[in-house]
């Protein structure tokens, strides 16, 4: 299903560069990140991975002391021509890195992004909770107790509430921050499946701490390395030792970070 | 600070005792202890002795009856022909009160003498005041008459459609001040304008109630008179509104803390979907701090109902069912506050206070207790 031919452009990236006051987080990063792919980063902390996420969907006007200079086109328009920020990321899906339960029922969790999208007929909201919840793989064991709060689930099956949240949104992108810190393995395997089948149907960028994760899921990878883009290409050329910068190696091979 | 050199000391000093031994810090942990529980335990009881007291005053006039001469039963004997002399006699006896009728024949006994008393009790005993207290008439009669000559009557349900008013209205300019406050201060100010916000907040927390009653005499007494052309300015609606300012601070504190406690990751998750600030509020902050805000609502609720000083001067005190905002009415608390002082130990009057202070304490712990329970989240929301 991988498109083969000339990828389209989800993401454009151009001379991004991230400061907190004078302290620089993030310098001069040019990537693509193209329609239907996963879109790996990797990098130990501080590399500003988590940074680059927040400027996609403009969080970063929230964040006090956080400036964002380069140009950052979504669905062939600038970020900055997005009149309306609620829309922007109203498209992106966000997984963040400790599972989000809000403290709502757990239909309510599913059923909020819709909802605010103005949806009120019930039976269809029914519709997109069971939906999501089937695809994020959380719909068999809590398709009886939809009405207990989302935050007293485990932290797998938080995450993967988070997950189908952020489906409920029909989003074009979907933007994962170290899903797994706080996740099982086994629930990681069966989130990794989810996102493997989701990627036929939107494009997703996969910050992970795990580079072994980034080798079984990325179709491309970026490495982040404190505040600059050292290396991006293929996963394949990535792990197979096919590198720019000596560095990208040795934090693949485990030498650091 | 002594304490911090004496722990240094013993930690630094005297290794390689016994693992067994007790040293100083032991023992100050055990002082501490046993001086923690004193003081828990002295408090416990103390409110269990005040509630004793309250009830123990109060509760005889809920259910001994009494008997007593009265004007009334003066007057009513003269009518019926009762000998002058002995009458005259009997008006000593006026405004004692006896718990039941042999402890009256005793009296009579006493004064009248034991022939005119045999011949006279009946008579006597018919027209004294012995009514027993009557629930209902103290819930649901308005006639609030404690130092009425010729009747003396209890009827609370003026004074606690008094308070409830008064309560009512605070409670409908409170909620929407504190919660409003609330959110500006927790959801939308930053730096120094949130700092300054919350002290000033907590500075009008501690205004004297009676600075507040002040202000509803001076101010808003004559301010009511001329912005609605009516007589009295002393009214629920002045002492609603002087409550409701005067409850709303200690409301926005508590419900900002409640506000405080949602984690900002809900804040972040909602607005990553999309939710506007509004939305993020109102769809997850609000209902995250439910149990939080409705414990404030609740203290707020109690203070009010227990307010004495601020509603005491803001009403007008008089006993009225109101029938609109412009009426006056009296509240509970005034009218021990300006009651008591002036009634006899034991008597009727003084019995009936405190049964009005049995009936606030009860209210008032309900409603705490509720509060409580809410934010131990015992009742589900
Ligand atoms: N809100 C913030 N204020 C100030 N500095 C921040 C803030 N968030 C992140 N940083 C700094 O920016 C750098 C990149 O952080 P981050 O993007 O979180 O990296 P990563 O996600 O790769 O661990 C770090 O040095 C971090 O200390
Ligand atoms: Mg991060």
């Amino acid at each position: 299903m991988v498109n083969t031919n000339k990828p389209s452009v989800k993401l454009k990236v151009s001379n991004l560069s991230i400061n907190y006051g004078e302290a620089s987080a993030l310098r001069d990063v040019n990537l693509d990140v193209y329609e239907n792919e996963i879109f790996g980063i990797i990098g130990p902390a501080n590399s500003g991975k988590t940074s680059f996420l927040k400027t996609i969907n403009r969080m970063d006007i929230f964040t006090p002391g956080m400036k964002v200079v380069g140009d950052i086109i979504f669905n062939g328009t600038s970020l900055d021509q997005w009149r309306n920020v609620y829309a922007l990321r109203s498209r992106i899906g966000v997984v963040f890195p400790l599972p989000v339960g809000l403290p709502l029922t757990i239909y309510e969790n599913v059923a909020l992004a819709p909802r605010l999208a103005g949806v009120k007929n019930r039976t269809e909201l029914d519709i997109i909770v069971e939906r999501c919840l089937t695809r994020a793989a959380l719909w068999d064991e809590v398709k009886d107790r939809l009405d207990s709060l989302g935050s007293m689930l485990s932290g797998g099956q938080q995450q993967r509430l988070t997950i189908a949240r952020a489906l409920s949104q029909e989003p074009d992108l979907l933007m994962l921050d170290e899903f797994s810190i706080a996740v099982d393995p086994v629930t990681t395997m069966r989130i990794e499946d989810v996102l493997k089948e989701l990627k036929h149907e939107m494009t997703i960028i996969l910050v992970t701490n795990l580079v072994q994760q980034a080798y079984r899921l990325a179709d491309r990878t970026a490495f982040f390395l404190m505040g600059d883009c050292v290396e991006m290409g293929n996963t394949e050329d990535l792990f197979s030792g096919n590198v720019q910068d000596e560095r990208t190696r040795d934090y693949i091979e485990g030498r650091f970070g | 600070m002594s304490n911090e050199r004496i722990l240094k000391t013993t930690r630094q000093g005297k290794p390689g005792q016994g693992a067994g031994d007790r040293n100083l810090d032991w023992y100050i942990d055990k002082a501490v202890q046993v001086l923690v529980l004193i003081a828990g335990i002295s408090a416990i009881v103390f409110i269990i002795g005040i509630f004793t007291f309250i009830t123990k005053e109060g509760i005889s006039f809920i259910f001994e009856s009494s008997y007593r001469i009265s004007a009334y039963t003066i007057g009513t004997l003269e009518e019926k022909e009762f000998p002058e002399e002995l009458l005259e006699e009997l008006e000593i006896l006026e405004g004692e009160t006896y718990v039941d009728a042999a402890e009256l024949i005793i009296a009579m006994e006493e004064t009248i003498g034991k022939e005119a008393t045999d011949q006279y009790k009946g008579l006597i005993i018919e027209h004294s005041v012995h009514e027993p207290f009557k629930v209902m008439d103290f819930f649901f009669s308005t006639r609030w008459k404690p130092t009425s000559e010729w009747k003396p009557t209890y009827g609370a349900f003026a004074l606690i459609i008094g308070t409830a008013s008064v309560t009512g209205l605070a409670m409908i300019v409170a909620i929407p001040f504190s919660l409003g406050a609330a959110i500006y201060i927790g959801e939308f100010a930053t730096g120094k304008t949130r700092e300054a916000l919350k002290v000033l907040v907590e500075m009008l927390a501690a205004i004297p109630s009676v600075v507040w009653g002040f202000i509803g005499l001076s101010i808003m007494n004559p301010l009511i008179i001329k912005a609605f052309d009516v007589p009295i300015g002393l009214n629920v609606l002045n002492a609603g509104v002087i409550l409701g300012l005067m409850a709303a601070p200690i409301m926005a504190t508590i419900a900002e803390d409640a506000l405080k406690a949602v984690p900002d990751r809900y804040r972040e998750a909602a607005e990553a979907m999309g939710a506007t600030r509004w939305q993020v509020i109102f769809k997850v902050v609000l209902p995250a701090a439910k149990k939080g805000l409705l414990a404030a609502i609740l203290l707020g609720l109690g203070r009010g109902f227990g307010e004495t000083m601020a509603v005491l001067m803001a009403t007008g005190h008089a006993i009225n069912l109101p029938t609109s905002i412009f009426d006056s009415v009296r509240a509970l608390t005034a009218t021990i506050a300006a009651e008591l002082g002036e009634t006899a130990v034991g008597s009727d009057h003084y019995r009936a206070l405190f049964t009005l202070g049995i009936f606030l304490f009860v209210v008032t712990f309900v409603i705490n207790l509720t509060a409580d329970l809410v934010v131990r989240g015992v009742k589900k929301g």
